[in-house]
């Protein structure tokens, strides 16, 4: 019975009687959300495309911040090391699609999916081997990115805001729209929805299969830099984020792996979820919840919807 | 030219059906056996039983493990590392509560715990598949782990969060434990691995292993012929996950001797993961091939830099091994997406035709 009272009743006292707190917590589940959502938002682009689960888009995040970090220590002004990472990240998709995607065009899915799990041993050992494996610190104001925060009074208290999370939350819903538009109105934008719905056909009316992957995977990995970029500000750049981007799987299930703005708004949902989790249930079972909550949120979503918020409904004929 | 099954000829289905069909098969498989029982553990020396022999042997179960269900079933996992520790952490509490049992009855019981775990699980492979199911089984993964940490009872609430395996006698000898020699706990996992790799062949050329092939390479058309798709993928996951639990309790009692949260992270699923495609996916045998170029080529790569006296330190060895194993993983899909193994079919073909081409 007490038991019953700690779950069901208890967290919402505390959040009723606290509405600052809870407000806060919110808040940062909100940010939190917003960079799960940007990691899937690399996920979907390229599962659009190409049909390949990439595993690596946590990884890339990873090396896009390591490699922007890495030559700016090495004396490269810090916009002009933007801009060589972007380069970087060109480089990646053409390599990528050059001597993964081409030798293995019309395999298994799931070979596919086990190739990015190469390619994520690959970065990792590159990117240590050529930046150093301890954390870096993210250059976020040389980039000329706020820091500081604001303290919001409301609901009888304060709400702290770190001005790079508003400033993520921005960039993040600029990327959406963006590629929104993109995907939309410009011609490579039509001839990616157009390899996603068939290859074969895409292939037919004249649309050159190895260039439209470059453009994902680029694409993906301008998506991974900013990202990156953001993780950075809020935390160290290390390899220790590659265990966040594996949060991004739930998000994916909960948006669905080919819907943009279902990776939006899974990313929030997890990530308020998983905060408020945390903060209102956690201490109930030992802290540390974080770490499968998510996980959790998705299967017993999976059981109602398994193809996800906004995924379109596969049928599956013999 | 020793190589040939010419002028052997089979009476009965009993015999075309064999394990080892070929009399040159059956030789083979008694020397290898032989050497592993008999010769290894009388001339090789402790370091080369202890830190190789013994570990390929635990990851190679592991392996097989996942290979039934991924491999045979087609149903990828990333729980592997997880289910492992079901095994060591119930074998733990099991010897805590059944001291007087044998502790290779309690291993194997572990398995059975596994095997629950792995029911459990696998519950959403109903409704999900692909991908989403690959999640899922990273959920049990995230989940268990943090069990690992958070759940003092399993660790019979030591203060170093860890499990220290006790010494236990079998017939007198000790084979778990500081006390116990490196040769016994070979000699005991060398064991098990034989019969559970014999009854895994078996298992797979059965009715059961048909069941669970035909689920893989198409499920839809499988259901049609009267197969359950349901208690299959469950009982492969059952399946699957007793192996993995054998293989972690194996790893602790019989190779560690203490273990810790970490030793059953998602980097060991991954690190099975990765034997299985390398070794080959469907195949016993590659299992074996697999667990023993990606357990031996770190250690391999140690070795020389050590004998060559080579100037890089051990985190530049590390992120070179990684850098070769990704490099591995991608090459062999594309040349070779069925592993080791069918370079090994291959090359026997050869040596069936040889001195002719075909």
């Amino acid at each position: 019975m007490h038991m019953l009272y700690m779950i069901f009743v208890d967290p919402f006292v505390q959040m009723g009687s606290a509405p600052d707190l809870f407000a806060q917590t919110l808040w940062e589940g909100l940010v939190a959300g917003v960079l799960y959502a940007l990691i899937a938002l690399g996920f979907v682009l390229i599962f659009k495309a190409s049909g390949v689960f990439n595993f690596a888009q946590g990884i890339m995040v990873v090396f896009a911040a390591l490699t922007l970090v890495g030559l700016y220590e090495h004396g490269v002004p810090a916009f002009l090391a933007l801009a060589l990472t972007v380069g970087v990240m060109l480089l990646l998709a053409i390599a990528i699609e050059r001597l993964v995607l081409r030798p293995l065009v019309n395999q298994p899915e799931i070979i596919l999916f086990m190739a990015t799990f190469g390619l994520t041993y690959i970065l990792i050992g590159s990117g240590e081997l050529i930046f150093g494996g301890d954390p870096k610190v993210m250059i976020s104001d040389k980039l000329l990115l706020p820091s500081g925060a604001y303290q919001i009074k409301m609901l009888g208290g304060f709400v702290q805001m770190q001005k790079i999370d508003i400033a993520a939350a921005i960039i993040a819903s600029a990327m959406v729209v963006g590629l929104g538009i993109f995907f939309q109105k410009t011609r490579i934008g039509r001839a990616l929805r157009a390899v996603a719905d068939s290859h074969r056909a895409a292939l037919s009316v004249g649309i050159s299969l190895e260039y439209i992957w470059v453009v994902v995977w680029f694409a993906a990995g301008v998506v991974a830099l900013a990202t990156g970029i953001m993780w950075g500000a809020r935390s160290n750049v290390s390899f220790a984020l590659e265990i966040i981007a594996l949060k991004a799987l739930p998000v994916l299930i909960l948006g669905g792996f080919t819907s943009i703005p279902g990776a939006i708004i899974g990313g929030v949902i997890i990530g308020v979820g998983e905060k408020i989790g945390e903060f209102y249930w956690g201490p109930l079972f030992g802290s540390g919840i974080e770490d499968w909550f998510a996980y959790v949120i998705a299967l017993i979503f999976l059981l109602f919807r398994p193809q996800g918020l906004f995924g379109e409904r596969i049928i599956e004929r013999i | 030219m020793l190589y040939r099954e010419a002028g052997q000829f089979k009476t009965s289905y009993r015999a075309d059906q064999a394990l080892f069909p070929i009399r040159q098969d059956q030789i083979g498989i008694i020397l290898i056996l032989l050497v592993a029982f008999v010769v290894v553990p009388l001339t090789a020396s402790p370091f080369m039983i202890d830190s190789f022999l013994t570990p390929i042997l635990i990851y190679s179960l592991a392996a097989i493990g996942l290979n039934l269900l991924t491999g045979y079933t087609g149903l990828l996992s990333l729980g592997t590392g997880a289910f492992m520790g079901v095994g060591a952490y119930g074998c733990y509490k099991l010897t805590t509560f059944f001291p007087g049992i044998s502790i290779i009855v309690l291993i194997i019981g572990s398995g059975f715990l596994a095997a629950a775990a792995g029911i459990v699980f696998g519950l959403p492979s109903l409704r999900i598949k692909g991908f989403y199911l690959t999640v899922a089984t990273l959920a049990a993964q995230f989940f268990l782990s943090w069990c690992y940490i958070r759940v003092p009872w399993l660790y019979n609430y030591n203060v170093s969060a860890s499990i220290e395996v006790p010494e236990r006698l079998v017939f007198g000898i000790p084979i778990t434990g500081p006390t116990a020699t490196v040769t016994t706990r070979y000699l005991v996992v060398l064991a098990i691995v034989t019969v559970m790799t014999w009854a895994a062949s078996n298992l797979i050329r059965g009715r059961i292993g048909r069941a669970w092939m035909a689920i893989r390479d198409m499920d839809i058309a499988a259901e049609l012929i009267g197969i359950k798709p349901y208690q299959t993928k469950l009982l492969a996951f059952a399946v699957s996950s007793f192996y993995c639990g054998v293989a972690g309790a194996m790893l602790v009692f019989l190779y560690l001797g203490n273990a810790e949260s970490e030793s059953f992270s998602i980097n060991q699923s991954f690190l099975v993961l990765f034997m299985i495609i390398i070794g080959g996916l469907g195949s016993l045998l590659g299992s074996f091939f697999g667990a023993t170029l990606i357990y031996g080529l770190p250690i391999v790569m140690r070795m020389t830099k050590e004998s060559f006296g080579i100037g890089v330190t051990s985190a530049t060895l590390e992120q070179i091994n990684f850098i070769t194993l990704g490099t591995l993983i991608i090459l062999f899909l594309i040349a070779e997406p069925s592993g080791l193994a069918r370079l090994w079919q291959i090359g026997k073909q050869k040596l069936r035709v040889w001195p002719f081409p075909y």
